[in-house]
């Protein structure tokens, strides 16, 4: 009997001291600002994602080390999605109830999907670089935020470099520039630009997909051999921009004619071919490799430095794992901006980071105090413009690293706010969505 | 015409390499009667070893000599695949004897995740090279007979002729050899080998170590074309259909089969992709391998099935 009553109370005991610490952790889960994130670190992306993720995850960490925003701490949690859309949604299921306010997909795919989800839930998408184009138009893509470019804009500026380098864009008059895509809504996204600017010069587009993953390109650049393109645009993700690279220099294709999208100019791209891709270009959104740039001395001393780096060390700066950081940065500072207005170390809402996200202004001297002084330029979103920013570098493969160049590319304004503008209204009247008006933009 | 030549010539190339991949689902097949899933996931986890031992060997040889690193990494990769082959055996097949075929292929499904898993675990997940010395640029032939000549690739050629001496030696091995016989003998009856005194466990560890080997030479002429990452598993994948057609019985099934997948796909992405779009020939080989189903069930060179009712 004794011992049944000891058994009881120290039952008792047990779960009154598990409901105290349990109101503790909600409590302090409370006052942390929780960033879901998506990340595809196995599977046939792996090599590509898992910089990405890295550098997203350590610039949280970072964020933490210097105190929070406003003193509101950051929690994360990743969900491992392998670049497959059905599993991204999932993972989007799971992590929205925990509290998400904003989410990065990393996947032109599952932000497609999503994009008619959040308006529901209320949570700010942030395509940093891919998703749908049109969505840049806030007025009816309230919801989506494709901050510092899209793939129209890295269609138009490849271009407009493939132009420079013929001494004008009429110079592209009959010539052959061949699209080699990833057969999928993110390959695919770039052709109606592409179509757009050959109409304007008169160039002939050919478009070659290649299937997932992309390991098999031999007929693909069979055909290239047999149609000779002037120029090759590649718009590749993982293995299949390898192998692109591999297959150009086993048929003898000049890697000095292909360019690369953003996606398909970084180091596990060119890694194992090395002297193979030597003069091989890719577009840069903003940044390339920055290894020497504030932020990464921050990241190595206050994440790395203390033993709670995400990744290899080796890999801080790398061109991914700058995409990733950069991205996390993004986030942070719709955070900031929101708190700005609704309250000062508050834990923010979905729809108060949209408001954050839509009202960004990060000017030059703010980047460069934040350690992004030569990384990027200035991002201001509007209520018309969620994409803020359309500067574009172009970067070399020298054989060993990449080397940015000097000239700053930007999509042509008025092409690109016509197809915006033409696309977002066909989307708002396909899912009767009203578009906002300036003045419901103001509230 | 020139073109279509070096269309044919890649895709014949092409063929060897799948015939090679599909060799270790035959061969595994043949001895045991398992339809191995895990080929793909084989030929990754050997690929990952040999990439990684090259570059710890290489780094503790002071980088002076790739070759040696390289012969060290082979060796080492062997031994591993070998430990792969005896732990399958002791904890997945050995449980298994005289199982249905069904059972046996859904421990293979599990057994592609484990190899998988563990593969990217011990090694990482990023893509490594292999560098066995295969040339990497292309060769102009017969330039005085076609304008501008055919292109040749050079790494494809030398791997093709890879592919086709292990073919040969295994071919060898299974129909000269006693071990060659009793591995036969354990894919046609697990119970009546076993009467004859066939130890069936040894048979089984020797059969999946040759299709480890296999893989390791799979694992190295893709690791080196394609860059040793995930995606290597897949390349089973583009095996299937080849086994499909060949038949899952026959060596030399493996290797028609593989040149008829090889040269259908190419061709029909060059000459037929452009009218329905393109990036269409991972489901043509398959379509191709559904129409031989049609007329030959068994593949082109696979064993007929008679039962008697």
């Amino acid at each position: 009997m004794k011992i049944r009553s000891l058994a009881l109370a120290v039952s008792m005991a047990t779960i009154g001291l598990t409901s105290a610490v349990t109101s503790t952790a909600a409590f302090a889960q409370a006052k942390e600002q929780f960033f879901p994130v998506l990340v595809y670190r196995t599977g046939a992306y792996a090599a590509n994602g898992n910089p990405w993720a890295n550098g997203y995850v350590d610039y949280l960490k970072l964020v933490n080390a210097q105190g929070g925003i406003n003193g509101v701490k950051l929690s994360f949690e990743e969900c491992e999605f392998g670049y497959a859309t059905d599993r991204g949604v999932e993972c989007y299921e799971r992590l929205k109830g925990k509290g998400a306010t904003v989410f990065q997909p990393l996947s032109t795919g599952v932000t497609f999907a999503l994009t008619d989800k959040a308006p529901v839930d209320k949570i700010p998408l942030i395509t940093a670089g891919y998703g749908r184009s049109e969505s840049q138009d806030g007025s009816v893509f309230m919801w989506n935020f494709p901050l510092l470019g899209t793939y129209w804009v890295a269609a138009d500026v490849a271009i407009q470099h493939i132009g420079k380098q013929a001494g004008g864009l009429d110079k592209l008059k009959g010539k052959k520039i061949a699209l080699v895509y990833h057969d999928s809504p993110f390959g695919k996204e770039p052709i109606p630009m592409l179509q757009e600017r050959a109409k304007m010069h008169g160039f002939e587009l050919m478009l070659l997909p290649v299937a997932h993953p992309g390991v098999e390109q031999k007929a693909t650049w069979l055909q290239i051999r047999q149609n000779r393109p002037d120029n090759v645009l590649l718009w590749g993700w993982g293995v299949m921009n390898s192998t692109a690279l591999k297959e150009a220099q086993a048929t003898g294709y000049p890697r000095e004619k292909m360019l690369g999208v953003w996606w398909a100019g970084a180091e596990p791209d060119v890694k194992d071919v090395a002297a193979g891709a030597k003069g091989y270009n890719a577009l840069a959104l903003q940044h390339s490799a920055e290894p020497k740039s504030k932020v990464v001395a921050d990241v190595l001393a206050q994440v790395h430095g203390k033993g709670q780096g995400t990744g290899p060390k080796e890999e801080v700066g790398q061109v991914l794992y700058m995409r990733g950081l950069i991205s996390a940065m993004l986030a942070v500072e719709g955070v900031r901006k929101a708190q700005e207005r609704y309250g000062k170390g508050k834990v923010m809402t979905g729809e108060q980071v949209r408001w954050g996200l839509e009202n960004m202004n990060l000017d030059q001297k703010t980047l460069d105090a934040m350690g992004f002084a030569g990384v990027m330029r200035p991002v201001q979103t509007s209520c018309l413009d969620h994409m803020g920013a359309s500067w574009v570098r172009i970067q070399t493969w020298d054989g060993s690293k990449w080397v940015p160049g000097n000239d700053w590319y930007q999509a042509d304004e008025k092409l690109l706010r016509g197809m915006v503008l033409n696309a977002s209204r066909k989307y708002a009247e396909e899912k009767k969505i009203t578009p906002r008006t300036p003045e419901q933009c103001k509230q | 015409m020139a073109f279509f030549l070096e269309t044919l010539i890649g895709g014949l190339m092409a063929g060897m390499l799948y015939a090679l991949v599909a060799l270790g689902f035959v061969l595994i097949f043949k001895a045991s009667g398992v339809f191995n899933f895990a080929q793909g996931a084989m030929v990754l986890f050997a690929a990952l070893a040999m990439a990684r031992f090259s570059e710890w060997f290489n780094a503790a040889l002071g980088g002076d000599s790739l070759l040696l690193a390289n012969i060290l990494a082979f060796i080492a990769s062997g031994g591993v695949m070998f430990v792969v082959a005896w732990v399958i055996e002791r904890l997945a097949l050995r449980n298994l004897v005289n199982q249905e075929g069904a059972t046996l292929l859904m421990a293979t499904l599990g057994i592609t995740y484990v190899l998988e898993g563990v593969g990217q675990t011990i090694f990482g997940s990023e893509i490594y090279a292999i560098d066995v010395g295969m040339p990497k640029e292309p060769v102009m032939m017969f330039e005085n007979l076609f304008e501008g000549g055919i292109l040749i690739n050079k790494e494809d050629f030398i791997a093709a002729l890879i592919a086709a001496a292990l073919v040969a030696g295994l071919s060898l091995f299974f129909q000269k050899t006693s071990t060659g016989r009793a591995l036969r003998a354990v894919a046609d009856d697990h119970q009546a080998a076993l009467s004859i005194g066939i130890p069936l466990n040894r048979i089984w560890v020797i059969v999946w170590c040759v299709a480890g080997i296999v893989a390791l030479v799979a694992g190295i002429i893709w690791g080196s074309k394609l860059g040793v990452q995930f995606s290597l598993a897949t390349v089973a994948l583009r095996a299937l259909p080849v086994v499909i057609l060949g038949g899952l019985t026959s060596v030399p099934g493996a290797i028609i089969g593989g040149l008829i997948i090889g040269v259908g796909e190419k061709l029909s992405e060059v000459y037929l992709g452009p009218y329905v779009g393109g990036g269409i020939e991972i489901w043509f080989a398959y379509m191709l391998a559904l129409v031989f189903l049609l007329f030959r069930p068994q593949g082109l060179f696979g064993e007929k099935i008679i039962d008697r009712v």
